[in-house]
């Protein structure tokens, strides 16, 4: 930047500091932002520089750049900076907020960003009162991707996904978010302003400056919407553009203050401080079946799991047992859970992993392991299994058309043997158990230290454990593998 | 020559994308676009050399961070208009 010294002068607007000197964008054009002439981001982002630097507070500013033109926000602002997926602004800025307290967080979103995809995420953030400043750039229209509709298009207006001018029987109204917002009960403040000229802008300066000020003084969610000009997708000169803003644009979105409890609202409480790890079992009432610390797992092993059969066969607690086992055992583990809306009579199936090294994706398409509770499951996933892996199906023969003398099956009437010991539903955990007494998998201590964690009542816990050992039982007693 | 003027506008040629915003701002109507292009294929902002008030209200209809600078004889409150 030129220094201008000149005797006499001084200098009294100039780029705010909390701006790159130079903007690593592109090698060719690290002097200009990359708004098109006379886009209101340039002179929003102007706006807010101003005010973090007038409160002094560039070293702890974090801003949250949302999707849409403004996504490259983090090229401009020297401070902290987070991208974050479309919409999600409120969502990430709560994180921040939350983690670094004394952190100033500036979620900077667009119309279509914080309208449309994200309207759930801006809603609930100024419902809870979050801490933070949204900013809220609003022009009527989908920039970056060309010109579609946005919620707040105003009634009439030809877009590419509106051809024949927004209609409200077909689009709607326009979305008027500070109204929304200021229905709610935790907002702080929420002022609407505009671009349209110098006069507007100067009371944007102002409303900018006073919702990140809340922001420091620790008083809660504040918003400022900035009716915003689009010289290129409106097809306007940008002075036509302003003007657009402060006549039509501003008509349809009133400007003014919707909520103003800068005064009387009170600091919020800072958060209590996270318990220290080493309490989170207890508090989670985990106490029991804790003990025992995850050992170092000997030798390598890759199990490729696929646990299927009808909903409430307990196909899905089975995967879930074993993972527990796995983690206990110091395996790496994942536990994919497939099933239909039903509770009960669907069909549902599970991809478990358990490795000794990590794991890169939980889908198991190609099982060493299949776990098949009924015979649909045995014909749907047998073609998967891959050869020398084991297979084991509850009942007494393998049906017809299920030969694959490449695979070691273990069948055996698991739903019979666990009526025998208690309950036919422990029927999964009579299959634990012989896959534990077939493949050596996981001690069966192992398995019990999951299974108290996971059981909480005392009476099946002890249908389980017989389960579990008869099921041991039924393939260590010599009858053979091999179908 | 005259008394000196209340201010002066600096203009970064190289960052101007000529919009023309200031220019429809400024009180004293003593910006215009120059003939000449940048090196961007802009238009850029020029300033007449005399009768900049120093009100800085083409600084803030600017969309550019940097383009405008504005200097004000004494230092002066930053009051607009």
């Amino acid at each position: 930047m030129p220094e201008y010294a000149v005797p006499e002068y001084a200098v009294v607007h100039e780029k705010p500091r909390s701006f790159y000197s130079l903007y690593e964008r592109k090698p060719e054009l690290q002097h200009q932002t990359h708004y098109c002439p006379g886009c209101g981001h340039g002179i929003a982002h102007k706006l807010i520089a101003r005010a973090i630097d007038e409160l002094g507070i560039q070293d702890r500013t974090v801003m949250i750049s949302p999707v849409g033109c403004s996504v490259f926000a983090y090229y401009y602002f020297d401070t902290g900076n987070v991208q974050v997926a479309h919409g999600r602004a409120p969502a990430v800025a709560t994180a921040v907020k939350r983690s670094r307290p004394e952190s100033i967080v500036l979620a900077y979103q667009g119309d279509g960003d914080l309208a449309a995809i994200g309207a759930a995420e801006i809603v609930h953030a100024a419902n809870r009162g979050e801490p933070f400043t949204v900013i809220f750039i609003n022009n009527g229209i989908y920039g970056m991707t060309g010109g579609q509709m946005a919620p707040t298009t105003l009634l009439g207006r030809k877009t590419t996904t509106t051809p024949f001018g927004r209609n409200a029987w077909n689009e709607g109204y326009p979305l008027r978010v500070c109204e929304l917002l200021a229905s709610l009960e935790a907002p702080v403040y929420i002022e609407r302003v505009a671009l349209g000229g110098n006069r507007q802008i100067m009371k944007a300066a102002g409303a900018v400056r006073r919702a990140i000020e809340n922001q420091v003084k620790g008083l809660g969610f504040s918003l400022v919407e900035i009716l915003s000009p689009c010289p290129t997708i409106w097809k306007m000169n940008p002075v036509e553009a302003q003007r657009l803003v402060l006549g039509e644009m501003t008509e349809a979105f009133p400007l003014g203050v919707f909520r103003d409890r800068t005064k009387s609202a009170t600091v919020r409480p800072a958060a209590p401080p996270a318990p220290p790890l080493a309490e989170i079992p207890r508090i989670l009432g985990l106490t029991e079946g804790c003990e025992s610390t995850p050992s170092q797992p000997a030798g390598s092993s890759d199990w490729r799991i696929r646990v299927a059969g009808f909903g409430g066969q307990g196909v899905l607690m089975l995967g879930e047992i074993l993972i527990e086992a796995g983690l206990e055992a110091g395996l790496d583990v994942s536990w994919l859970p497939s099933y239909g809306p039903e509770m009960r009579s669907g069909t549902s199936n599970c991809h478990v992993r358990l490795s000794s090294g990590p794991i890169d994706s939980p889908l198991v398409s190609r099982p060493n392991v299949l776990l098949a509770l009924n015979e649909p499951s045995l014909r749907k996933f047998l073609p998967t299994v891959a050869p020398r892996g084991w297979v084991f199906y509850n009942g007494t023969q393998l049906p017809d058309g299920c030969e694959r003398p490449d695979v070691q099956a273990v069948v055996r009437p698991f739903t019979e043997i666990a009526d025998r010991v208690g309950d036919p539903r422990a029927a999964n955990m009579t299959m634990l158990g012989a896959l534990l007494g077939a493949t050596g998998m996981l001690t069966e201590e192992r398995v019990l230290t999951a299974l108290r964690r996971k059981v909480s009542s005392g009476r099946w816990l002890e249908i389980d454990q017989r389960a579990l050992d008869s099921g041991i039982e039924a393939v260590i007693k010599g009858v053979s593998h091999e179908s | 020559m005259t008394a000196l003027d209340r201010g002066i506008v600096a203009l970064d040629s190289e960052e101007c994308k000529g919009c023309g915003l200031c220019i429809e701002a400024c009180p004293p109507k003593v910006l215009s676009l120059r003939r000449l292009l940048n090196r961007y294929g802009y238009r850029p902002a020029v300033y007449a050399g005399s009768g900049c008030t120093g009100c800085g209200i083409c600084f803030f209809v600017c969309p550019e961070p940097g383009a405008i600078t504005v200097l004000r004889r004494g230092g002066g409150a930053c009051q607009n208009n």
